[in-house]
This record gives C-alpha cells, sequence and structure tokens, in this order.
C-alpha cells in the first residue's frame, strides 16, 4: 500500500486529533481550543494537500477501511471533485478557527469543549463525503456529518435551538433514509454495486421508469442540497453560533449536499444517461425555481443571516441545476461555483457574525451606517456580496460563466432567465445592505467611531474576502480538476 | 469425547446448577455458580458453532435412543447462531446482574432469582436446540415458568399482576401449541423434527394439519410477541427487576421467534392459503404494521421501560416481516435482526437499570439532564437509540440495510418504504429523550455528577462497543445470517 493510498486515511482521521487534544490539553489550557482547531486544521490542509499532489501524480488507489457485508465496502477514494471538496472544506476551517476565537470568546459562548469537539468530527465526515469510494460509504458519512452537526445547532440549549434542531434532523434524516437509503440500496440490488463509475454504474438494461425516479429519489434524498420543499432546515438551522452557519451550513454541510448530487449525477448515473432520462429536465426547474423563489424570499427577510441562508438555498440550486443540465460546462460550472460559493458565502456569514459581536445588530433595518463604524469588515462583506452575485473581480465570475454556458446548451430559456433573475435578484438583495453601511447615516448619530469587530474576526474576513478575489486571477487549478472530471465523459 | 456431548452438555449443565444454586442458600454462591454456568455454556455454544461450520450439522441422540422414538437434538447453522446469542446475552447479564439486582432484590432471596434465572437459561436453550417438538414444549414450560417467577420478583407489586397475565398467555399459548403438536402426533405418529418435515408434504391435504398449523403458529406469535399478540410483553418488562428484563429482552422473543421460524418454514410444507391470505403474507402485513404502530405507540410512553418494551414489540415485528418474505435474504435479514436487536435492547436496558440505581426511577423524567449528570449511562442509551433507528456505524443500520434489500429483491417498495418509515417514528420516540437528557430545562439547575456503579456500565458497554464494532464489520454476524438462511431453507445445513 503506497502512501498516498494511506494518505487518505491520515486526511479523513486528522480533524479528530482534535477531539483528542481539546480533551487532554484543553481541559488543562481551555483558552487553546482554538489555536488547537487551527493548528489541526492546518495539518488536515497540508495533508490533503499532499493527497492532491498525489492524485496528481498518479491516480489513487481506493483504500478499503472496512467491508460490513460482502459486496459492500467503506472505503476511501480520491478523485478530483472530492479533492476539490476537501481542500476548500479544510482550508476554510482554517479561516473559521481564526474567526471562532474572536466570536465565540466575544460572545460569550459557553461549552465550547463541545463545541470544537462536534465541529473537529462534523469536518471530519465531510472528508469522509469528499473522499468516499462508493455511494455506502458517502452515506455513511453524510449521516455522520447531520448527527455531529445537531449538538452544534442547538448548541445555544433553548428552546428554539431544540425546535430548530428537531426540524433540521426531521428534513435531514426524513430525506435521508426516506429517499437516499431507498435509492441507494435499490440501485445495489439492481447493479450489484454501489462503486462511483466513469460513465455510471447501471446497465443498458435497467428500465427508464426505474432510473427516472431512481434520479428523483437521490435528487430529493439528498436533503443537504436544499433543494425545495425540503430545504427548511438551512434557515431554521440559522439559530447556530455564526461560525456553524459560516463553516457548515455555507461550506461543509451543504456542499456535501451538491458534492453528493455532482457525485451521483456523473458516477452513478453518468451525463449521458442523465440526458436520457426525462426527470432531469423536470428536476431541472424544480432547481430553476427554487432559485428564483428563494431570492425573492431572501429579498423580505430583515434578518441578516436568514437572509444570507435563503441565498445559500438559491446558490446551491445552482449547483444542482449545472449537475442536472447533463452536460461538461454544467458540472464544470458546479463544482466551480461550490468552491467560488463556499468562499463568498464564508465571508458574508463572518461578516453578519462579526456585526453581532460588534454591534449586537441582527437585523438588516438596523445596519444603517455600519460600514463607517466597522469599514474593513464591511469591505470585506461586500467582496464576498460580488462573489455570490458572480461579477468580477471575484472568481465568482467564472462559475456563474459556465453555469450560464451549460444552461444555454440545453436550449431551455427558460432555465437560463431563472439564473440571470437569480443572479439580478442576488444583487438586490446583497448589495442594499452594503449601500445602507457605507452610505446612510446611523441611527444614533453619536460619534462615528472606527470600532471593528475583535481582531481575529477581521483577520478571518480578509482572509476570505481576499480568497474571493484571489481565486478570480488564479481558478486554474480548479479548472483542472474539474476538467479531469468532465472531460471524462 | 466430550466433544460428542457438546449439544446435551449445552442443557444439562444449567439444569444441574439450578438445584446446586438452591441447596447452597447464600447469594454470592448462588451468582457464581450462575456465573459459572454462564461462562461455560457461552464456551459451549462457540464451539458447536464451531462444530457445525466445520463437520456440518449436528445430530445427538439423548441418551443414546435413536430418533424418532428417541429425543434428538439437532444443530445446523441456524440455531447455533441463535444459541451463541443466548448464551452470551445471559452470560452478560449474570456478569451485570450482580450489582443490577442489588436495589431491587432482598439479600436472602436473592439465590432463588438465580436459580430461576438459570433455569430459564436451561429453558431456552433446551428450545433452541431441540429436535423434537414435545421436547421444545417441555423446554418452553422450563422457560415460560422460571420466566414468571423472575418477573415477579420485581420490587413494584404490579409485576405479581404481570406475571399473572404473561403466565395466563403464555399458558394458552404453550397449550396451543401443544394441541398443534397432538394434532400433528395423532396424524404422523412421530414428534422428530425432521421426520415431520419428511411426513407432512404427504398428508398436507388434510383439514388437520391446517388446523394444527394454526394452533402451532398462534401459540408461537403470542409467545414471540407478534403484534396484535404482545399484550403481555409491556407490563412483564416494565415490572420485572431491571436486570431480568434486560435478559429476557436479549433471550425470550429471540427463542420463540426461531422456533416460529423453524416451524413455520422448514417442517410444514409450503404455504398454507395462497395469495393474500397466505400465512407468509399475514406474517408479513401483521409485522410491518406492528413495526410501524407499536413504535408510535413508544412515543407517548411515559415510563422508560414500556417505552423500550414496545420498542421491542416493533423489532419483532421487522423480524417477521423478514419471515414473512421467506426468501434467503428476508430469513438472513430476520436471524441478523434477532442478534443485532438482542445487543441494542439488552444494552438500554441495562443503562436504564443504572438509571435507576442512581435516580430510583425508570421514567423519562429520570432522564433530565442525565446527559451530563451520567454521561456514559446516557451514551449507551442514546448508542441504543441510534441503533434503533438505524443510523450508520451501527448494527441497527446493517440490519435495515438487509432488511429492505430483501423487500426490494421481490419488488415490495411499499414495503421498503415502510421499513424505512418505522425508522423515522423511532427516532420520534428516541429524539424525545436525547432532547430530555441532554437540554438543560432550567439553566439554574444544579446538576450533580453520579454515575452509574461500574460494574454495571462495563457489561453494558461491552455490548455497546459490540453494536458498533458488528454495525462497522458485519462479516461475522452477515455470513452467519446467511448460513442460518440457508440451513433453514434446506439449502446447506
Amino acid at each position: 500500500m503506497t502512501d498516498v493510498t494511506l494518505l487518505q486515511l491520515y486526511c479523513l482521521s486528522a480533524p479528530l486529533v482534535a477531539v483528542i487534544l481539546i480533551h487532554t490539553v484543553g481541559r488543562v489550557y481551555p483558552t487553546l481550543y482554538e489555536t488547537i482547531n487551527a493548528v489541526v486544521a492546518v495539518l488536515t490542509f497540508v495533508l490533503v494537500l499532499y493527497l492532491y499532489n498525489g492524485m496528481n501524480q498518479a491516480p489513487v488507489d481506493s483504500l478499503v477501511l472496512f467491508e460490513p457485508f460482502p459486496g459492500v465496502a467503506i472505503a476511501l477514494k480520491a478523485e478530483p471533485l472530492g479533492l476539490l471538496f476537501a481542500l476548500m472544506a479544510s482550508f476554510l476551517w482554517i479561516v473559521t478557527s481564526i474567526y471562532s476565537y474572536g466570536y465565540m470568546r466575544g460572545h460569550g459562548e459557553i461549552n465550547l469543549a463541545r463545541f470544537y469537539t462536534f465541529f473537529a468530527i462534523a469536518i471530519s465526515s465531510a472528508i469522509g463525503v469528499a473522499l468516499s469510494a462508493n455511494g455506502f460509504t458517502l452515506f455513511l458519512f453524510y449521516e455522520a456529518l447531520t448527527l455531529s452537526t445537531f449538538p452544534l445547532v442547538t448548541h445555544a440549549g433553548t428552546e428554539k435551538a431544540k425546535r430548530a434542531g428537531r426540524i433540521y434532523l426531521f428534513l435531514l434524516l426524513g430525506t435521508s433514509v426516506g429517499m437516499l437509503l431507498f435509492a441507494l440500496i435499490w440501485t445495489w440490488m439492481i447493479t450489484g454495486t454501489l462503486d462511483f463509475r466513469e460513465g455510471g454504474v447501471f446497465d443498458s438494461n435497467v428500465g427508464q421508469t426505474t432510473l427516472n425516479i431512481l434520479l428523483a429519489l437521490y435528487v430529493f434524498g439528498i436533503g443537504k442540497a436544499a433543494l425545495m420543499p425540503f430545504h427548511r432546515w438551512l434557515p431554521t438551522a440559522m439559530v447556530a453560533p455564526t461560525p456553524v452557519s459560516a463553516l457548515l451550513h455555507a461550506v461543509a454541510v451543504v456542499k456535501a449536499g451538491v458534492f453528493a448530487i455532482l457525485k451521483v449525477c456523473i458516477y452513478i448515473f453518468g451525463i449521458d444517461l442523465l440526458q436520457q432520462l426525462a426527470v432531469h429536465r423536470v428536476l431541472a426547474y424544480v432547481a430553476a425555481f427554487t432559485i428564483v423563489a428563494t431570492a425573492v424570499i431572501a429579498l423580505r427577510k430583515d434578518n441578516l443571516k436568514a437572509r444570507l441562508a435563503y441565498s445559500t438555498v438559491g446558490q446551491l440550486s445552482y449547483i444542482v441545476l449545472g449537475a442536472l443540465v447533463a452536460n461538461a460546462a454544467g458540472v464544470i460550472g458546479g463544482g466551480m461555483h461550490m468552491l467560488m460559493h463556499g468562499f463568498g458565502k464564508i465571508t458574508l456569514f463572518f461578516g453578519a457574525g462579526a456585526i453581532l459581536v460588534a454591534t449586537h445588530k441582527t437585523e438588516v433595518s438596523q445596519m444603517r451606517g455600519i460600514g463607517r463604524r466597522m469599514p474593513v469588515t464591511m469591505t470585506a462583506f461586500f467582496i464576498g456580496c460580488i462573489a455570490i452575485i458572480g461579477a468580477p473581480p471575484t472568481g465568482g465570475m467564472w462559475s456563474k460563466w459556465y453555469l450560464l454556458l451549460g444552461t444555454a446548451h440545453t436550449s431551455e430559456w427558460m432555465l437560463l432567465t431563472a439564473l440571470v433573475i437569480g443572479s439580478l435578484l442576488s444583487g438586490a438583495y446583497l448589495l442594499p445592505i452594503v449601500v445602507r453601511a457605507f452610505y446612510l447615516p446611523e441611527d444614533n448619530e453619536q460619534t462615528t467611531k472606527v470600532k471593528e469587530a475583535p481582531k481575529t474576526i477581521v483577520i478571518a474576513m480578509i482572509i476570505s474576502a481576499s480568497g474571493c478575489v484571489i481565486l478570480f486571477f488564479a481558478p486554474d487549478f480548479a479548472f483542472d480538476l474539474m476538467d479531469r472530471i468532465a472531460g471524462s465523459e | 469425547m466430550l466433544t460428542f456431548h457438546l449439544s446435551a452438555l449445552q442443557v444439562v449443565i444449567p439444569l444441574l446448577a439450578a438445584p446446586i444454586c438452591v441447596i447452597f442458600r447464600h447469594p454470592r454462591v448462588s451468582w457464581f455458580i450462575a456465573l459459572a454456568v454462564g461462562v461455560l455454556c457461552a464456551a459451549n455454544s462457540v464451539a458447536i458453532l464451531n462444530q457445525v461450520r466445520t463437520s456440518g450439522e449436528i445430530i445427538y441422540a439423548l441418551g443414546g435412543w435413536a430418533a424418532p422414538w428417541g429425543i434428538e437434538y439437532r444443530i445446523d447453522s441456524a440455531n447455533a447462531f441463535v444459541l451463541l446469542i443466548i448464551s452470551f446475552i445471559y452470560l452478560i447479564g449474570i456478569i451485570y446482574a450482580r450489582e443490577g439486582t442489588k436495589l431491587e432484590i432482598a439479600v436472602e432471596r436473592r439465590s432463588w432469582l438465580y436459580t430461576a434465572w438459570i433455569l430459564c437459561f436451561t429453558g431456552l436453550s433446551g428450545i433452541t436446540i431441540s429436535g423434537d417438538v414435545f421436547n421444545v414444549f417441555v423446554f418452553l414450560e422450563i422457560s415460560s415458568l422460571s420466566t414468571y417467577v423472575l418477573i415477579s420478583f420485581g420490587k413494584d407489586k404490579r409485576c405479581l399482576t404481570a406475571a399473572l397475565r404473561y403466565l395466563i398467555m403464555g399458558t394458552i399459548a404453550a397449550t396451543f401449541y401443544l394441541i398443534g403438536i397432538g394434532f400433528l402426533y395423532a396424524l404422523t405418529g412421530t414428534l422428530n423434527m425432521a421426520d415431520l418435515a419428511q411426513r407432512l408434504p404427504e398428508l398436507s391435504s388434510q383439514n388437520t394439519v391446517a388446523v394444527a398449523f394454526g394452533f402451532i403458529v398462534m401459540g408461537l406469535a403470542i409467545k414471540m410477541a407478534l403484534f396484535p399478540l404482545h399484550a403481555w410483553l409491556p407490563n412483564a418488562y416494565t415490572y420485572a427487576p431491571n436486570a431480568v428484563t434486560a435478559f429476557l429482552s436479549g433471550t425470550a422473543t429471540k427463542a420463540a421467534v426461531y422456533v416460529f421460524i423453524r416451524l413455520v418454514l422448514v417442517i410444514f410444507p409450503d404455504d398454507y392459503f395462497s395469495g393474500l391470505t397466505s400465512t407468509h403474507a399475514i406474517v408479513l402485513a401483521v409485522g410491518i404494521v406492528g413495526a410501524v404502530v407499536t413504535s408510535a405507540i413508544a412515543i407517548f410512553q411515559d415510563n422508560l421501560k414500556r417505552l423500550f418494551a414496545w420498542s421491542s414489540i416493533g423489532q419483532v415485528g421487522y423480524i417477521a416481516v423478514g419471515i414473512g418474505l421467506a426468501s434467503s435474504a428476508g430469513i438472513a435479514a430476520s436471524f441478523l435482526h434477532l442478534f443485532n436487536h438482542a445487543l441494542m435492547k439488552t444494552a438500554i436496558f441495562m443503562a436504564i437499570g443504572g438509571l435507576f440505581v442512581v435516580t430510583g426511577s425508570t421514567t423519562t423524567a429520570a432522564l433530565k439532564n442525565a446527559g451530563r449528570r451520567m454521561p456514559w449511562t446516557m451514551a449507551a442509551i442514546l448508542i441504543g437509540g441510534l441503533s434503533l433507528i438505524g443510523v450508520p456505524f451501527t448494527t441497527g443500520f446493517i440490519s435495515k440495510w438487509y432488511l429492505v434489500s430483501a423487500s426490494l429483491e421481490q419488488n415490495y417498495w411499499w414495503l421498503a418504504g415502510l421499513i424505512l418509515l418505522g425508522s423515522l417514528v423511532t427516532a420520534a420516540y428516541v429524539w424525545k429523550l436525547v432532547e430530555l437528557a441532554y437540554f438543560r430545562q432550567d439553566p439554574n439547575e444544579e446538576i450533580v455528577r453520579q454515575e452509574a456503579p461500574l460494574s454495571m456500565l462495563i457489561p453494558t458497554w461491552i455490548l455497546v462497543i459490540a453494536n458498533i464494532y458488528f454495525g462497522i464489520n458485519a462479516q461475522f454476524t452477515g455470513s452467519s445470517a446467511t448460513l442460518a438462511a440457508n440451513a433453514i431453507l434446506g439449502i446447506s445445513p
């Protein structure tokens, strides 16, 4: 077994080192939690980089961890899309650790050991999803992600948090157990395998009806992609502390969802098969509807995190649409958007948390003139907005471009319109926040002294915002990864 | 020489140990005898399984008298697997019982408890390995009578009425079974299972066989607490001593399920009545309805033991679904779930016993803040609950996978959907407990940390870790279950 193969296991288990450290070193020095987190995050990112490197040199062998029963294995296999996800998640974990220090301490949060423990487990599960070699492993880590993020969502322990937790679990477990598991077992029964294979796993003799139903079960069953009508868990999960909303619900959890959809579309069905299935167009329209509907809902939300949550739901549907239009450009766009949206949204959520910690404000209508008080934060926020809208000089432009291209290829002008409207509306619900912040006078005009959020929060925001811009100029590594997948079709 | 008599030893050892237990009335000695029985019989069951795997079916004529006149013990892959489960749950139950019965059972009565316990184990082992239908009845009665006694050791006086109710229903069940095999004997002149399996197909047109079948199915269905014949179980589990409940939940219904499978699927010829009213269809329907309905009933229970008793009835329903499918995959799923459920449920009831020792109550209210007060105990209940739901990395997931695959194999989409629906209903009552235990109701409430005794936690956690282990690596359990199914279907021993 080569080093690179084993490296996959190390990437998966690296975040768990944080768990051990938190409960040993952290017991003695509780102020070190975030430092432990950041160090382990860097370690994880470095390991993932090595894996990326290894994968670029030669295809990585699959690593079988366990074989629960004959024919079904828990196995890891690094492939381009997975690496893209893993790189993004592990890098942004570093940034979130830096952010958390300022936020959790600044906001007076308690139960930090529990928080960071489950955070690390969640990241590990996300990497497990990224590196999974077959649908079974994906499902295992997908469920682990749901369960490990539950304590994070309900961290506050209030009645509201409890209720949110129930909805969260009900929707995520309900869709995954009721539909995704069903689809996976059905697939296994038909084909005898759940391996992710280029060109899909289905033979030509599987009936069209079966395949159509399966696709629908998969797409709706992957509830983390927040396709309507199973999207409500995402706005409800905003009751969690902001680092959770930022990393998990803008980066790890939701991206695990759309990643799963991409994997299913590319490796279980295959792009060519997808094009032949009637239901893929129906589902594409559901995605398009979600894009527009959530954008409209976001316009009407005053609570900043709620607005961002609905924005996320919409943006996720962009990626789902990219997968479902069943062509190379769409797939590339989907994968790229996974990356670009991750950076952009995390910046926005960081901003929401920064504002909360510095000024205790949660509603957009309260945020007049904040730009003068927190210029760096709001500038970074602005860059995040641009990334989500998909305009230069942020990387979001590239992903939007490819998504538009992919949709245009289908000649479904309604889908194209939905995409364009979605982008315009995202400007409509994001830019006013920035305009308000910089151009309107503050409510209580005492002194517009510059009083930024805690330092680490600002540093984290600068890093993620810079990432958005850097990705505009240097998106090649991501293109390269996505090309390898799309090009193999 | 010894290895030849392994199967007999499985029953003889506990049978001889029971009166010795009574002779020495000292509680520690009784416990020790019970423990010794457990160790010996567990080792024995492993040896038996090994022997069956290597040399095929064990056919042992008791006393050297050959069948069909003599009583025969027949052990193939199916009952070797069930025997393994019962023996190990017994062993762990006894280890737990040392501390676990202290609060509920007075010192002077403990030797009686262990005697009854050993006898119950004798009965259950005998049921599992016997190849003679009347012998099964005898052991069935031994285990039932000792179970009634075990239940009546409970602290709450309602245990007496619970035991009485179980006694009445259990006796009716055993009588039905007896009537059934009586008819069979009258018709065929034999009580040997293998012999019956050979002779019955020719006689299957006779009404007597159908009537016998009906009686036997009803009798065994009561014994295994198949919905809607489950009425004895909730009270029996609730009011019995905690250690006894833990033991019973992992063994009593399992042995009954095994006999049910053996009789319904092996001895009797092909399905009685066809189409929708066929026995298989009825068992399947009753199983899945029971699974969903009883899980829903569990949501509204206030007493933890009663809650998980209803949960047990539901899980037996899942096993019945596997039996109703009557395919290799379906029966394998049943056997697998037999094993997995024993692990899950026994661990949960043991943890509840721990909760009782600390708080003095087994109501859901006792779970308040249990996540902080007794993290290990609560974690055991949590993992057991997750396993019941069928969360990956636990045995429950493997069971669900097998069961859903078996349903889909026969194109019963609706059944697969209902099985998964049952999981979600289970999630509802498990989550109710999780919220109580881990979410603080009153922020000012002081939380004192007090964990259950270590000697109770260790057996509980052995089972919990086994649960997770077999949830990740189900090679042994999966292959054993498949072999068991093949043995039942006559494909291989």
